[in-house]
């Protein structure tokens, strides 16, 4: 009995982290796709920057995890804001195809200059001494950089929930997510809202990138690789919220690991058989708007 | 007076046509993957044929120069791969192709030199069967069978009472299973449990908590070099299997030498059956590696491709050197299919002519540090391999 519940919790605590890595990657998108309806499938391009960034601060300049995962972060956001005013905001009246052309062209750009200045092999990701090993939290050992994910992935949907609940900020994200015509209508700048909200969307995509570049190895078919996954999250949470993709990540990453331990030969299918599911019940995912 | 201009025009139209019946270039056809996500494969491999031809290009008969025409097949297409052979074939005249990353590939490609009457020159793709398909195919690489089933002997005879096997869902993830099985079990192992595990997978944690669970001796583990071995290596680590006891053996694509630096202290101690390290001590590899980091940089290892590479243009050039230049497909088939090296990289290698695939050396090695890095060290080996599946099915 004993040692079912210990695997059980090793099964439950991967999952999570798994889940948080996924979720910090993904709710910009989830945001971003809400708010101006466009579909950034180049989301997971922010993603690789942030961990080559990292990683390359890491290993060529001997710069600190933690601080090469902030100057990584503020690095792509910055880059972000010159990409969305020069190419994304031609594209917010375009079709749904061109934008998904687009975004897909600029997969395979991104692929083939990662692998121009970095080569094809996945990059090294060396964790300092304080994040290796295993923590002790009373009852059990965890390891100390799946503990570190799921602690910092924690904090940062605390402050997200706090930035889009209580601040002036989030109140006008929410009402240009509910009725952008209508926010426009009242005063509100919906392109300066949008442009900050996918800084702080791709920011957070980099900071994942980089957080979980010990899990999701940093490669160049990296932004194509984990696409399905991104986007089972966005599908699956709704659109425009921070809850739901929150809800669906987790609901991912624990059921995809558990099913995996429970029935491996068939476990990897019951992931897209959930997501069936859950989008024929309700197309517009968890906590999606009608 | 113009009779003398004629003959000297003649003689020089003769001494002309003379030298360039002498100057000639034999066309060797390259399909490898080149773009995509697996073109770190493609590129070990070109670089080890690219370096073998740089360091014998002066070895060749006088006037004959070998050209390269590289194609890019993007990955495991087949049906990519058969258009670019007809196309070098049939456009380029292609005297060889080589380079082929893929089994599939490898599989569609038989197909097509078996009506040209193309010597195929494998570097890699390591399904068992393959040379079986044509008598045109020749293999300098591996078949799974030669890292599994000694790896399964092996373990069997030093106190692995109990082993569980993992191994990525595909063809040579089956075949690997199947060979460290029969060895293993041939010889009183007695398997634990098996588990295929999907091929596009980001976290190997389910499994290795399976695993963990079943209280093995040890796992043993096969996955495509790269992004999916690094990151079973890591979760391993991450789960604690070797503080519970449980050893990782496996072939050697879960410790190729390319990879070995991304993966932390856990490889520390795996042990793995495969026929090329890096960190060999013969000195025939140490000249290896030697040019290579000279060739491509001091960070750059080559690895097991790289050595198949090598070898396949090196067969290439003593078939076209033991024709003096004047290459017949017969008779290079011929020589291929008879092929010696007793100086590979990776120790003596030759051709089965009955079968057409590599009789080498399998190592049992550890993985260990020296010189501050991991390094695959050698410390036992089972001389001179035949494909054992090919030996076994003959039997029967």
């Amino acid at each position: 009995m004993d040692q079912i519940l210990s695997a059980l919790v090793s099964i439950l605590f991967h999952g999570l982290a798994y889940g948080m890595i996924l979720y910090v990657i993904s709710v910009g998108l989830s945001v971003t796709m809400g708010l101006m309806g466009f579909a950034n499938l180049a989301h997971g391009v922010f993603a690789m920057a942030g961990g080559y960034i990292t990683v390359t601060l890491m290993n060529g300049f001997g710069i600190h995890f933690f601080l090469a995962l902030v100057t990584a972060c503020i690095v792509v956001a910055l880059a972000s804001v010159v990409l969305e005013r020069l190419l994304y905001s031609r594209l917010y009246t375009a079709s749904e195809l061109d934008q998904v052309l687009f975004t897909i062209g600029i997969i395979f750009m991104a692929s083939a200059a990662a692998r121009y200045a970095w080569g094809p092999l996945p990059q090294r990701m060396i964790l300092p001494e304080s994040l290796s090993g295993q923590v002790d939290l009373g009852f059990r050992t965890f390891p100390t950089y799946r503990t570190f994910l799921i602690v910092v992935s924690g904090v940062i949907i605390a402050a997200l929930w706090l930035g889009i609940e209580r601040t002036r900020f989030g109140a006008q994200l929410r009402a240009a997510v509910d009725n952008r015509r209508m926010a426009e209508a009242i005063g509100i700048n919906t392109r300066r809202l949008f442009t900050a909200t996918f800084a702080v969307g791709s920011g957070l995509a980099a900071l994942g990138g980089g957080l979980g570049a010990d899990i999701l190895a940093i490669e160049p078919a990296y932004a194509l690789e984990y696409l399905v996954y991104f986007l089972i999250v966005v599908s699956v949470g709704g659109l425009g919220t921070v809850k739901g993709p929150f809800v669906a990540a987790v609901l991912l990453g624990v059921t995809d690991t558990t099913c995996k331990y429970l029935i491996p030969e068939f476990g990897a299918f019951f992931i897209f058989l959930a997501m069936i599911g859950l989008l024929l019940w309700r197309p517009t995912g968890l906590f999606g708007r009608a | 007076m113009r009779r003398t201009v004629l003959a000297v025009a003649l003689a020089t139209g003769v001494a002309l046509s003379a030298t360039s019946t002498l100057a000639q270039t034999i066309k060797v056809g390259v399909i490898n993957t080149y773009s995509g996500p697996q073109a770190s494969l493609g590129d070990q491999i070109d670089k080890g044929i690219q370096l073998y031809l740089k360091k014998n290009e002066g070895s060749l008969p006088a006037g004959v120069k070998i050209e390269l025409v590289r194609r890019d097949d993007t990955g495991p297409n087949p049906e990519v791969a058969i258009r670019l052979a007809q196309e070098l074939i049939v456009r380029e005249k292609v005297q060889f192709i080589t380079g082929v990353v893929w089994t599939p590939v490898a599989a569609a490609l038989a197909k097509v030199v078996d009506q040209a009457k193309v010597p195929l020159v494998l570097a890699n793709a390591s399904a068992a069967m393959l040379p079986t398909l044509s008598p045109w195919v020749t293999r300098m690489s591996l078949s799974m069978w030669h890292a599994g089933y000694p790896l399964g002997q092996w373990a069997a005879r030093n106190g692995l009472g109990r082993v569980y096997t993992a191994v990525s869902d595909y063809t040579p993830g089956h075949d690997s299973e199947q060979a460290f099985t029969k060895g293993y079990v041939d010889n009183g192992g007695v398997i634990a449990g098996s588990v295929r595990m999907p091929l596009q997978n980001p976290d190997f944690v389910p499994f290795l908590q399976r695993i963990k669970d079943a209280k093995p001796d040890a796992v043993f583990a096969f996955l495509p070099a790269g992004r999916q071995a690094t990151a079973f290596m890591k979760a391993f680590g991450d789960l604690g299997l070797s503080s519970a006891g449980i050893k990782l053996i496996g072939t050697g694509d879960i410790v190729t030498d390319e990879e070995l630096p991304n993966m932390g202290q856990t490889p520390l101690g795996v042990i793995t059956a495969f026929h090329y390290s890096a960190a060999a001590d013969r000195p025939e590899n140490k000249e290896f590696v030697a040019a290579w980091k000279q060739e491509f940089g001091p960070t750059s290892t080559p690895n097991y491709m790289s050595v198949g590479g090598w070898d396949a243009m090196g067969a290439i050039v003593e078939a076209i050197k033991a024709q003096n230049g004047k290459v017949t497909a017969e008779k290079s088939l011929e020589l291929l299919r008879n092929w010696k090296n007793a100086a590979s990289p990776r120790g003596p290698v030759s051709i089965d002519p009955s079968t057409g695939d590599i009789v080498q050396n399998v190592y049992i090695r550890r993985t260990e540090m020296r010189d501050g890095a991991l390094a695959n060290i050698e410390f036992e080996t089972f001389p001179q391999v035949k494909d054992p599946w090919k030996e076994l099915n003959k039997k029967k």
